[in-house]
């Protein structure tokens, strides 16, 4: 499909995974490219926001696309999401895994 | 039961409910089903917004419908969420369960909603499903199985458009028939996202070439990180200068229309205690707040638009960072402009907000955000003081100094802000916000939403403000002075005396008497301060009464220092009643209210301290 800045940029050690775990977090994902949503993680037991990340649609399987950035800085961001966007801070994107589009 | 509703019978026979997502059309199909027969309840003493209406089948069935508000899911996050499953699942305590669901669900957007109308599968309610927007997923090439949609989830589907009323006729038609059986729930241990995806995969035909373009292409544009924020500023000040240049003729023809009125009535009555109570009690009272319709209805016009158009939570997108600086986050944005209109949606629309810190601190600026009915003593104000005079050739210097106090309402709410919620530590706030796809605003909901905000300011205006200025006109002409007393006769009047007692307090700030007394009923609405005025100018006035020339009288009677310094009163004073009303019953704490009153007039008092300080050492006015 198509070839994605993630791909690209995976070569080198990118800023944009975390820890020593090859994961892909939507709050780094960069502008433009194309991902699909792996997991969604908890920051507590039932963490709210990742509940309602599910009911919004964020669930595994899913492609997701960062479409733009805040103005001031990199928060918030814009997701397309399947035929919808949203708007979420880093701190919600960063619950949403993903591995590199196919 | 509903199918022995028969027709002579003018009781309701059904009730239903619409239920569906935020941006499904839910509220478009509202108004097409109701047109005007609505009922927006009054914000007094309801939790809810509760929107009903009632309309008739076109075999006369009668049908009382209830818009719930817009959900994503059951298992709420906000009190505007609860409401919704409250009456859904029967739990509400004034709401009764309705008999059956309308389910709205965009046609554009299957994924997020087929997952919501799951939820509502397992309620055991009869459903019917309003499947909208049919005429733009088409245009985008979507191809829905509809048929074999409803046989699969067990639910009559009627494709719909609500933007027009042929587009709702096939739903109408479907009221007709008995309510269909509930819906069999969603079998245990199946995953609801496995399920829409089953349903998308096995119904519908989705070249994704077809996808929603034209907001992809907006967005590119609107979210641009420096085209954005231009864009946003040139939509905020053009709406500002709209509602101050286009209103003027209108409001001038309103003006002569209401002194034409005057003269006919008054003409045949005598002079006396009854042509004084109609002239300057009633007629001057009403007439002075109702030329003000115009600048509401435009400034409404303007927050409607921008709303059906899915331009504001862009615009919340943008502001995000700005409000985080305030420690808010963007959500906080639309109930922040909301009370540009007023403050008491903009108050009851911060239950949308999830974070209970964030939304607390919300309510609490809210009232700085400069609302409408504060526009009449603006106007009247600047058009006295301010010189009618033009800047760079196209902006008038007295729509960028009404620019600047509504700028200056902003900045001080920021700071607000930011000193209620210093030192507290940083958690988390989620903005997480749907940003619908662009529209272009359907004008029959926008003149419904004008027509529904005029009849409110209107009838406002013939029950508080008419009785606060009959009140006052009693106030200010009784006791009558003792024959052949010198000066005017408001000087022996309880008003007289109630304002000269404040004028203890108020005179370091510049007020005399006059506008003292104009500060208490301005206590029930904002607007009334203006035709106080006028009424205990045109019975304090030794010649002849002049209500409708108040502007004037004024810039000769006042000091600039003054005018300068009830401007910044205004920008400040929580001078509304029904605002603090608002605020304790969605807090549901008087110490807030109580808290908020108090900031807010101290706030006022040494902004208008300083400015009529200030202004007196500019102009050099002792």
């Amino acid at each position: 499909m198509r070839l994605s800045r993630v791909k690209v940029r995976a070569a080198e050690p990118a800023p944009y995974y975390r820890g020593t775990e090859l994961m892909l977090y939507l709050d780094t994902l960069p502008k433009g490219a194309h991902a699909v949503i792996e997991k969604i993680e908890q920051r507590a037991p039932l963490d709210p926001i990742a509940t309602r990340l599910e009911e919004l649609g964020f669930v595994p399987g899913e492609a997701v696309q960062v479409v733009a950035t805040g103005p001031m800085g990199r928060d918030p961001i814009a997701v397309r999401l399947g035929t919808s966007r949203f708007a979420l801070r880093r701190g919600e994107a960063a619950r949403v895994g993903l591995r590199p589009a196919a | 039961m509903s199918s022995t509703a028969s027709t002579q019978t003018p009781a309701p026979s059904l009730h239903i409910a619409l239920v569906g997502n935020p941006n499904c059309g839910k509220t478009s199909l509202f108004n097409q089903l109701t047109g005007s027969r609505q009922k927006v309840a009054n914000y007094a003493g309801v939790t809810v917004e509760r929107k009903e209406g009632f309309f008739t089948t076109p075999n006369g069935r009668a049908i009382r419908v209830l818009d719930l508000p817009g959900a994503y899911s059951l298992d709420s996050t906000s009190p505007d969420e609860d409401v919704t499953r409250d009456v859904c699942l029967g739990r509400h305590r004034s709401e009764p369960q309705p008999e059956m669901l309308v389910a709205v669900i965009s046609a554009t957007n299957l994924r997020l909603h087929l997952r919501f109308l799951l939820e509502l599968k397992q309620l055991g309610l009869p459903v019917i499903v309003a499947l909208n927007m049919m005429d733009e997923a088409r245009r985008n090439g979507l191809q829905i199985d509809v048929a074999g949609l409803q046989a699969d989830l067990g639910m009559p589907i009627i494709p719909i458009v609500s933007l027009n009323r042929a587009g709702v006729v096939p739903l109408l038609q479907a009221l007709d028939l008995p309510l269909p059986a509930p819906p069999d729930p969603l079998p245990a241990g199946i995953d609801p996202h496995m399920e829409v995806r089953r349903l998308l995969a096995a119904y519908v035909v989705d070249p994704s070439a077809g996808m929603d373009r034209l907001t992809d292409r907006l967005d590119r544009v609107f979210l641009h990180p420096v085209w954005g924020p231009v864009i946003l500023l040139v939509v905020l000040f053009v709406m500002f200068q709209t509602v101050f240049a286009w209103a003027q003729p209108l409001m001038d023809g309103l003006d002569s229309g209401i002194s034409t009125f005057g003269q006919i009535v008054l003409k045949p009555l005598p002079d006396g205690i009854l042509h004084s109570l109609l002239a300057d009690g009633v007629i001057a009272g009403a007439g002075t707040v109702i030329v003000f319709l115009p600048q509401i209805l435009i400034l409404f016009l303007w927050i409607l638009a921008l709303e059906e158009s899915g331009y504001l939570p862009r615009a919340a997108f943008l502001l995000d960072r700005l409000m985080a600086l305030a420690g808010l986050s963007g959500r906080s944005f639309i109930p922040l402009l909301s009370s540009f209109a007023c403050a008491i949606p903009g108050i009851m629309a911060a239950r949308t907000i999830q974070n209970p810190r964030d939304r607390l601190v919300t309510i609490l600026i809210a009232p700085l955000m400069t609302c409408s009915a504060r526009l009449p003593v603006y106007t009247l104000l600047i058009g006295a003081f301010v010189p009618h005079r033009t800047i760079l050739g196209i902006f008038g210097l007295q729509g960028l100094v009404l620019f600047g106090l509504y700028a200056v309402a902003i900045v001080s709410g920021v700071i607000a802000a930011r000193v209620m919620t210093r030192g507290v530590k940083s958690e988390e706030h989620p903005l997480l916000l749907e940003l619908p796809p662009y529209r272009r605003p359907n004008l029959k909901s926008l003149a419904l939403g004008l027509w529904q905000r005029a009849v409110m300011f209107l009838s406002r205006v013939g029950t508080i403000i008419v009785s606060l200025n009959v009140l006052l006109w009693a106030l200010s002409s009784f006791p009558l002075p003792p024959a052949g007393a010198p000066g005017a006769a408001i000087d022996y009047s309880l008003a007289g005396r109630i304002g000269h007692l404040m004028q203890w307090v108020f005179a370091p700030i510049g007020f005399n008497w006059q506008i003292c007394v104009s500060l208490i009923p301005g206590l029930a609405a904002r607007e009334v301060a203006v035709s106080s005025l006028a009424t205990v100018y045109a019975i304090g006035a030794t010649d002849d009464g002049a209500a409708d020339k108040l502007l004037p009288l004024l810039s000769t009677q006042w000091s600039m220092a003054t005018a300068f310094s009830l401007l910044a009163w205004y920008v400040y004073a929580p001078q509304c009643i029904s605002t603090l009303a608002v605020m304790r019953r969605e807090t549901g704490s008087i110490k807030t209210v109580l808290w908020a009153a108090a900031y807010l007039f101290g706030l006022a008092y040494l902004a208008a301290f300083l400015t009529y300080h200030i202004t007196r050492a500019i102009t050099g006015v002792p």
